[in-house]
């Protein structure tokens, strides 16, 4: 592909470009707000790692080198707007205004996701590759039919995902019913350990026009440009314009998790080459150039990111495991004969190791 | 050759064995070429028999299960990797209303000799789906036979008497035991090996016959064990085969002992337990002394890995169970 066909608005150098089709002043955009946020998700991230490595936690997936593409199109979500994450988007859930101990609690083993969707306007973790597009666009289909016109859908999935036929099905209704949503495909380069090339033969964003709505392809190492492209994305989705499809061209800079290990399947230098072009640093090159920021917010940024992780830390090795018995809570809106005769004799049973213990 | 391997090597070396005798069989799933595979199932075949025959798919689960029919139909031998046991009902569609049926279908003219390995159970401190067992959605699909390997030197043989089968086969695996080493007899041929359809007895007994498959064998030939602390002599048997069942080892087992317990980590209710208790009542009920009990997961999803140790069947669940057909 051309670079013009990437929507770049600051380029890793740290330059502020102009795009004729998604213009945005430097007045409209809280750029010190996004640097802090993606700081702030990027320690969020450290931090989980090694508690990881500490065996705090079971397993966790990090999001190194998506900060861009997450806190860009997180932040322009309007409040009213749903988000349907896939299982990296520790940056839109920072946006969305879930705290990370939510997410520490999920990778820890405590919950299966455990908050509330319709509260946070963030739906659950899905973890099976594909199936949430789906229910974004069906959600979608529900605004449409309340006639609500200022809530549009954003749902997150990898370029790994765009191979299940559940995305296809996705693309499919929304194009079919106009639904109000966008589709966000943070393409990392990699699916585990399988490059692009071994899931499609297209640039992705290109799918779209065989369904039928735009697509286009941003950088999505540049904060501002996922900002304007989503903005105008859900502006767009809110109009009754329909779905469309954004390929944030990213690159996932760490492990696929804490289990795996990349120096299997990739080459390092690949890794060289993505880290000149890092989501925070060129903000902060900007930021700095333009006289927007001086030292004394850098260090203000670096502190509050500090105890953010001692916050994280001190919250996860606090975290209490749940109680036994809980694993038989909110399968059921109602009582189930079945299950509450084996909560009861789980019950007794664990009992009486409890008064085997106290005779003893 | 003889030598000590873990269950993940072994199938590997059955692999292997595999792509070596036959140049139909191709291997195909996610990560299972250059990674090979997330529990390095696959690892290194990629390197020796090339990208045609240990296939990176596309992360579609649906689309592996499929072109692998069509693979099949045009006469390979796929076997197909899923990643997780959670991970297999995108393909479900593919795999029961099409895998399963098409030589009942075609009046026996085609053979779709399948092999879909899962690994599946729980133990390892994982996320959602990826500690389930899917068993029962499969074994209720006639055309299917179902099996699961529960160490190192029955899964080097089982996986190649799986590719070798002219059905469809779902090969499960028990992912918390990849690591555990056991001796593996290499040389001996496959011809003569347990055929797939067939139990065996684990550990021998007179009181109490214990019948499980996968991760829990090796918890319950533990149970048995400490039962004989307790002067309790538990016959262990490891299913091998969960469709079909080999009912005459199960039935002379529990025709010697008089009581029986089935263990698995898969829910109780609908669980493989039942249709045994069924067919060991039919089979043996003048020689029981009890009836046929089950240690099994509870009728909820599986929950959060910190509660894991409390939603699957460990040893002392195990040997409750054992007590309480005692109690009869
Ligand atoms: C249906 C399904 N199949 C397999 C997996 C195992 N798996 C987890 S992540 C992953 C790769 C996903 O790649 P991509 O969509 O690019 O997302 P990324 O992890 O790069 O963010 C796979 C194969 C899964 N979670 N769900
Ligand atoms: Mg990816």
């Amino acid at each position: 592909m051309t670079d013009s066909e990437l929507i770049q608005l600051l380029t890793p150098e740290g330059e502020r470009l102009a795009h004729p089709m998604y213009p945005l002043d430097d007045s409209e955009v809280d750029l010190k707000g996004l640097y802090r946020d993606m700081t702030l998700v990027r320690r969020v991230d450290t931090e989980a790692i090694s508690l990881q490595r500490q065996g705090e936690l079971g397993i966790w997936a990090s999001l190194l080198g998506q900060e861009a593409a997450q806190i860009g199109s997180g932040r322009a979500l309007a409040p009213a707007d749903m988000a349907f994450p896939s299982y990296r988007e520790h940056g839109v859930a920072w946006c969305r205004g879930l705290e990370p101990e939510k997410l520490i609690e999920l990778f820890r083993g405590v919950s299966h996701s455990g908050w509330d969707p319709a509260e946070r306007k963030f739906h659950l973790y899905t973890i099976v590759i594909g199936d949430q597009t789906l229910h974004a666009t069906g959600y979608a289909m529900g605004i449409q039919r309340d006639g609500a016109d200022d809530e549009a859908v954003i749902v997150y999935f990898g370029d790994g995902a765009t191979s299940q036929g559940d995305v296809s099905e996705a693309f499919n209704f929304a194009s079919v019913f106009n639904a109000p949503v966008v589709f966000f495909c943070q393409n990392n380069q990699w699916a585990i350990s399988e490059s692009n090339e071994r899931q499609t033969r297209v640039p992705l964003y290109q799918r779209a026009s065989g369904f039928g709505f735009p697509g286009v392809r941003v950088d999505g190492n540049d904060v501002l440009a996922c900002y304007a492209v989503t903005r105008q994305a859900l502006r767009a989705a809110r109009e009754g314009q329909g779905p469309s499809l954004i390929e944030a061209f990213t690159y996932r800079m760490g492990a696929h998790t804490t289990t795996d290990d990349p120096t299997r399947y990739r080459i390092a230098s690949e890794l060289e080459t993505w880290k000149l072009k890092d989501p925070i640093e060129r903000v902060r090159v900007y930021l700095a150039r333009s006289g927007q920021a001086d030292s004394g917010f850098f260090e203000k940024i670096s502190a509050e990111a500090d105890e953010l992780g001692a916050r994280i830390r001190e919250a996860c090795r606090a975290m209490p495991d749940p109680a036994p018995l809980s694993l038989f809570d909110h399968v059921y809106a109602g009582s189930h004969a079945i299950l509450d005769a084996e909560r009861e004799r789980f019950a007794a049973y664990l009992d009486s190791f409890e008064s085997e213990g106290a005779s003893r | 050759m003889t030598g000590k391997l873990t269950l993940s090597r072994a199938i590997n070396e059955g692999l292997r064995r595999a792509l070596e005798s036959d140049d139909k069989v191709m291997i195909m799933g996610e990560d299972v070429g250059k990674l090979g595979g997330v529990f390095r199932v696959t690892d290194g075949l990629q390197k020796d028999f090339g990208e045609h025959r240990v296939v990176d798919t596309p992360l579609a689960e649906s689309g592996i299960v499929g072109t692998a029919i069509g693979l099949a139909l045009r006469g390979y031998r796929p076997v197909c990797e899923i990643q997780f046991d959670g991970f297999v009902f995108p393909a479900t569609d593919q795999i029961v209303s099409q895998l399963a049926k098409m030589r009942y279908r075609s009046r026996g003219a085609v053979s779709l000799p399948v092999t879909i390995r899962i690994p599946f159970g729980g133990g390892i401190g994982a996320v959602e789906h990826h500690s389930e067992s899917p068993e029962m959605f499969f074994a209720h699909t006639a055309g299917l036979r179902v099996v699961a390997c529960s160490d190192a030197a029955e899964a080097f043989t089982m996986i190649q008497l799986a590719i070798e089968s002219e059905d469809p086969v779902i090969f499960l695996e028990p992912k918390r035991r990849y690591w555990d080493k056991a001796e593996v007899d290499t040389a001996t041929p496959l011809s003569g090996a347990l055929p797939l359809d067939k139990a065996r007895v684990v550990v021998p007994g007179d009181d109490v016959t214990l019948l499980s498959y996968g991760p829990l064998v090796r918890t319950c030939a533990e149970a048995a064990v400490a039962a004989r602390e307790d002067g309790r002599s538990v016959e262990v048997i490891d299913l091998r085969t969960l469709s079909p069942l080999d009912m005459p080892t199960i039935a002379e087992s529990v025709d010697k002992t008089g009581r029986c317990v089935v263990a698995h980590e898969a829910p109780v209710f609908g669980g493989l337990g039942g249709e045994i208790a069924a067919r060991v009542t039919e089979a043996c009920f003048y020689n029981l002394e009890a009836p046929v009990l089950r240690v099994g997961g509870f009728a909820t999803p599986y929950p959060p890995s910190r509660l894991e140790d409390h939603y699957l069947p460990d040893l002392d669940r195990i040997l409750d169970g054992v007590d309480r057909t005692f109690e009869f």
